[in-house]
């Protein structure tokens, strides 16, 4: 009733127009050629990608489209909102512009090899779907109006000619023949349609039905964009030399690998005031820390002593946590128990207090996120990617058996990490080890998301205990 | 096959200016040939890949040197396969490659009853030649190719490739889709059809029209020739296919006690599907059942991984099969009920008819005075169709460039 109103609107009509982008939908024909700054251009695509890599974990977590969709939806009303035509009070072209700037920036990206084209291509795929799918109606026709898609419709006589035949392919509950329109394209653009024999096909020629007509849109999308990823490569080696640009790209290019985490730096105790002490720690790890930190946790434990990389990556990762930079020197000191004070202050506790940025340069240091420990190199390092399978194996049952972990987990994690999807597979044992809070398959740390951070595991682990003890609390009191 | 005899074949009758033809779409070396993989096969499994050659005098050269037991044809590169290693990375790529399928006897060990593994006779190229009428049809008539030719793999199955422009240059995705089209035959032999769209009644168009062919086939070799039902074995795979309990006991039971034909059988389920009442449910579900088990036992099985990817190599016309000695001759899809391939020429016997037709001197179109000759111009014809379309569309080209 809305659309109807809104189309009978005149000034809704002179505004249609005005648009520097007029559809939602995006065929990216052409580049963005207008000025942007740095920072532009980086959170265009930052954002984009958090969406694609959502797609992409998706894809290797086998959701079902409904659930793709949804999740999808979710990410992009967090960090691409895209509205209809129709929508009042937010500035259309901007997000429009965005979603624009964001799509070719990523195209720089991942244009470098056939790998990760393929995967990009694939993901924006998905999201253009699921655009599609969820645009208006009216707007939707209004977009395939505005390109040739170079269908032909079929003629009534064509279509009475064909009657049965066409009828051979329909399934119970499509539109009745009699009321449906049929579109002609050579077969070799609805390859889709063909594998799974839905459509009649003569002389090299599929006739389409509207129902389908989205195959024909989505092999339009995807054999352009395949196309102009290649060409992007070739002139990719001119590209390159552009210092501000090339590593923001190769940051971007590695999107994929481990998604993409947020910024987990500022301390969230100073916040709710539960800080955490020194001899809280041992007890932490157990319950919520993921496998990179608990390996951390555990190699301290057992050999008093952890290499520089290993401290800096731990010490983040508590000082982020929540561990003050008391109670963080305190735990170091007790860890290190086979060195006396003298060489502890020397050697280590400097180092400490320059990660809290109370020493040297003074930065806050935001602690490492997947994708950084991923491409560390291994030690200490993420212990789906950098232990041997069988390794992995034996260290995954005697870490979390007691939070519900079974032999019988193992195969679809072990599959996960041989096809490389690390954070998928710690997403997973996530989902396992917290089944008793309530977690299901494919929620991921809340929402459908992955693991990108190890803090964001933590967190959400902890969060997680803290609201059933909470609601402990409350039937306590009113019963 | 000795070597010397292979070395005079390659000499004096394998037929490299009509296959340079065939694989280049005009008489003078154009990139389908010059960018073409061919691949030598030598004794002791070597293979030797990525040779390209100008021209067909310089194939037949390095051929002749080398002396492979076979080879294959590849598919046409975005540079010289020779020089691949000079082209940079990543940019070495397949573009095009005739579509290729490739049927093999070995796919319907599990219903033909005459021979079994390698073997192959008169009455099992019956399931070959129910195949290549319903490829053949459909693939003219479906997906509206013209340039198909049939090959003879030597000894147990046969090979198609298609030249046409559009089917030249389909991607992996496509060939997938087409592969998918044709795939009928359920992997798992117990395992029901399921071609028809959902809540549908009719089989799909391509089907059904395939299905008016091969019901006669059926009769013919399924119930008559290989008798397919006539065995416990071979009835209860049958009986398997009944999606209803009640026929298929009944069934069961009565030709547990006597021993009959495949036809009696075929009609005693006739029988059956005719003691529920016209249009109702049950009948309805047994009269498609039927037609899904004769497709099952006829439909086309095609090894699909021959046809998937631009990149498979497949073994070229006119090659020697190693174990049979047989040529892989052209086959003409009109009269393939009619082919034989234990009458296919092999080596030997073609290296006997050259030496019995006189001067003993060698020509380079020798196979002029033996049994290969109409095979050769089957090819040539087949040649001379592309070649004269590929010069009426640069004709036509040429005039909007005037």
């Amino acid at each position: 009733m809305f659309k109807i109103e809104a189309r009978d609107d005149p000034k809704s009509q002179v505004q249609l127009h005005e648009l520097e982008y007029p559809h939602r939908l995006n065929f990216y024909d052409k580049p963005p050629l207008y000025d942007v700054s740095i920072e532009e251009f980086e959170t265009s695509a930052l954002d984009r990608l958090r969406i694609l890599a959502e797609i992409e974990s998706s894809r290797v977590r086998n959701r079902s489209w409904e659930e793709t969709k949804k999740v999808t939806g979710d990410q992009c009303d967090k960090y691409l909102q895209l509205k209809s035509t129709l929508a009042v009070g937010v500035d259309r072209d901007a997000q429009r512009r965005k979603d624009h700037l964001g799509h070719f920036v990523l195209r720089l990206a991942f244009c470098r090899s056939e790998e990760l084209r393929r995967r990009f291509v694939q993901a924006e795929m998905t999201l253009f779907k699921v655009r599609y799918e969820t645009d208006a109606s009216t707007e939707r026709e209004a977009f395939l109006r505005s390109r040739d898609f170079n269908w032909v419709a079929v003629e009534q006589a064509e279509k009475e000619k064909y009657r049965e035949q066409l009828i051979s392919y329909q399934s119970k509950g499509d539109t009745p023949f009699e009321n449906d329109k049929y579109y002609k394209v050579r077969w070799t653009r609805v390859p889709d349609l063909v594998d799974k024999r839905k459509v009649f096909l003569h002389g090299g020629w599929a006739y389409v039905p509207s129902r389908d007509q989205s195959s024909i849109v989505y092999d339009e999308f995807q054999a352009r964009l395949e196309k102009a990823m290649i060409i992007t490569s070739r002139y990719m080696p001119r590209l390159d030399e552009d210092m501000r640009i090339g590593g923001i790209l190769d940051n971007l290019s590695q999107g994929f690998l481990a998604g993409v985490s947020g910024e987990w730096s500022a301390s969230p105790a100073d916040m709710n005031g539960d800080a955490i002490k020194a001899e809280m720690v041992d007890e932490l790890a157990n319950k919520h820390f993921p496998m990179c930190m608990r390996n951390s946790h555990q190699k301290l434990r057992m050999d008093h002593r952890l290499n520089h990389f290993g401290r800096l990556q731990y010490g983040l990762f508590l000082k982020v946590l929540g561990v003050s930079v008391e109670e963080s020197i305190v735990f170091w000191r007790k860890s290190f128990d086979r060195i006396n004070d003298d060489t502890f202050n020397k050697m280590y506790k400097y180092n400490i207090r320059h990660s809290y940025g109370l020493e040297g340069k003074r930065a806050n240091y935001p602690a490492k996120n997947c994708q950084q420990i991923l491409t560390s190199g291994g030690d200490p390092g993420c212990p789906y990617r950098h232990f041997s399978p069988e390794n992995l194996q034996s260290a995954l049952l005697s870490t979390y058996a007691p939070l519900g972990l079974t032999s019988n987990d193992l195969p679809e994690l072990m599959k996960t990490v041989k096809d490389g999807h690390y954070h998928v597979a710690c997403t997973r044992v996530f989902e396992i080890t917290h089944g008793s809070s309530g977690v299901k398959k494919g929620e991921g740390v809340g929402g459908g998301e992955s693991v990108t951070h190890p803090n964001q595991y933590a967190k959400r682990s902890m969060d997680l205990q803290k609201e059933a003890e909470e609601k402990v609390a409350q039937m306590m009191i009113t019963s | 096959m000795s070597a010397e005899m292979m070395l005079t074949f390659y000499r004096r009758l394998y037929p490299f200016k009509s296959i340079f033809q065939w694989l280049n779409h005009s008489p003078t070396p154009d990139s389908f040939f010059v960018r073409r993989e061919i691949a030598f096969n030598l004794p002791g499994d070597v293979i030797i890949r990525y040779n390209s050659f100008n021209d067909h005098d310089e194939f037949k050269r390095q051929t002749c040197k080398l002396n492979p037991t076979r080879f294959e044809i590849g598919p046409v590169y975005t540079a010289r396969p020779r020089d691949r290693k000079t082209a940079r990375p990543g940019t070495f790529n397949p573009t095009h490659r005739e579509l290729v399928f490739d049927i093999d006897m070995t796919d319907y060990d599990p219903i033909r009853t005459c021979c079994s593994d390698a073997d192959i006779c008169k009455r099992c190229w019956a399931f070959i030649a129910a195949a290549v009428r319903v490829l053949d049809t459909g693939l003219r008539e479906q997906f509206g190719y013209v340039h198909l030719l049939w090959v003879y793999s030597g000894r147990r199955g046969i090979h198609l490739w298609i030249s046409d422009k559009e089917a030249m240059g389909l991607t992996d995705d496509q060939r997938k889709a087409i592969v998918g089209w044709l795939t009928v035959v359920p992997k798992d032999e117990s395992k029901r059809l399921n071609v028809r769209a959902f809540g549908s009644r009719a089989l799909p168009a391509s089907l059904q029209a395939a299905l008016d062919h091969l019901a006669v086939v059926f009769t013919d070799l399924i119930l008559e020739d290989q008798d397919c039902f006539g065995s416990t074995d071979g009835y209860e795979a049958l009986l398997k296919l009944i999606p209803d309990a009640r026929v298929a006991e009944a069934l069961r039971e009565h030709w547990a006690s006597s021993s009959s034909s495949s036809e009696t059988k075929w009609k005693d389920f006739k029988t059956q599907i005719k003691t529920y009442p016209k249009g109702s449910t049950a009948r309805a579900i047994l009269t498609e059942a039927m037609e899904d088990i004769i497709l099952q036992y006829t439909y086309p099985r095609l090894d699909e991984n021959v046809s998937k990817k631009r990149n498979h190599l497949l073994k070229a016309p006119f090659c020697v099969h190693p174990k049979t000695g047989r040529v892989c001759v052209p086959v003409d899809p009109e009269k393939i009920e009619e082919f034989d391939p234990e009458k296919v020429p092999t080596v030997s016997q073609l290296l006997g008819e050259l030496d019995s037709g006189g001067d003993g001197d060698e020509h380079h179109s020798d196979w002029e005075r033996t049994s290969l000759k109409p095979y050769v111009d089957m090819l040539d014809r087949h040649n001379a169709a592309i070649m004269g379309e590929v010069r009426n569309e640069k004709r036509e080209a040429g005039d909007l460039s005037w």
